[in-house]
């Protein structure tokens, strides 16, 4: 499954980063706290969070997670777009609340 | 080292970035750096995943709490060894930073979803060796090393 066909499914927005709507998704990881990110998030994982600072793009690409989904409606600070655009990391947004959308991620990934 | 293994080093190399105290746009542009040189240099990606989270915990501890530091990165043939030593109010008891929990970051550092007491224990977990000294008012000198061979 790439990043594309979960946009798809779940009538995600696309802020930006389109460059990378065709990376592979493996799993999903969801966590608003970095560290935790870096700690514990794997390459390829889908990132839901609710942080839409410059900062998640650093870790996005340090961890080389497949994308971010933004909850809860919540638009990504210029400087977070500018950088997603220049990693080719793409920024994705929903209306649902975290626990939602994490659950049709769920649902969507292990489907597989 | 087995043949067609695709580790590649057999010269040293030194890198030097420096770290803005309190500049969180930028925190993570170091590690970043180092990240792609790593690749280039074709280091094994599961010892680039543990070296690269070590690192940008370590730089964004200078970011979050000093004044300005830097990392400097030694490539060489049998290990890593990373230095990243800054100005700044320094650590009095490092034991009690070390543990999961703990952190003295601001609320609005908090906010970012940073200074969760994560920080630490992560570069603890991905570092072969860490060794932490500090002087309180002064600064603090974090050593990470991780082998690219297996010790025997």
């Amino acid at each position: 499954m790439v990043v594309e066909d979960i946009v798809k499914a779940l009538k995600l927005n696309v802020f930006g980063g389109n460059e990378g709507l065709l990376r592979e998704v493996t799993g999903g990881y969801v966590s608003d706290l970095l560290s935790d990110v870096m700690g514990n998030a794997l390459e390829g994982d889908i990132w839901a969070t609710l942080q839409t600072h410059k900062n998640v793009m650093a870790v996005a690409s340090l961890k080389d997670v497949a994308a971010v989904i933004l909850v809860k409606g919540l638009k990504p600070d210029e400087d977070m777009l500018a950088q997603a655009n220049e990693e080719g990391i793409p920024v994705l947004g929903s209306d649902l609340e975290t626990f939602e959308l994490a659950g049709r991620l769920y649902a969507l990934i292990n489907k597989e | 080292m087995k043949p067609g293994s695709s580790l590649f080093i057999d010269f040293e190399m030194k890198f030097k970035y420096e770290i803005e105290g309190g500049n969180f746009s930028k925190a993570g542009n170091a590690s970043s750096a180092v990240k792609k040189i790593l690749k280039q240099l074709n280091v094994p990606p599961s010892i680039i995943k543990k070296l690269v989270v070590a690192l940008y915990e370590g730089e964004v501890n200078v970011v979050a709490h000093a004044w300005n530091g830097c990392i400097r990165v030694d490539i060489e043939t049998d290990r890593i060894f990373v230095s990243i030593e800054d100005e700044g109010p320094g650590i009095p008891d490092i034991a009690q930073a070390m543990q999961e929990g703990f952190s003295t970051a601001s609320q609005a550092v908090r906010e970012m979803g940073f200074g969760a007491g994560m920080g630490l224990p992560n570069m603890k977990k991905n570092a072969d060796v860490l060794d932490i000294r500090s002087d309180v008012g002064k600064g603090t000198v974090v050593e990470i090393t991780t082998f690219l061979k297996k010790q025997e």
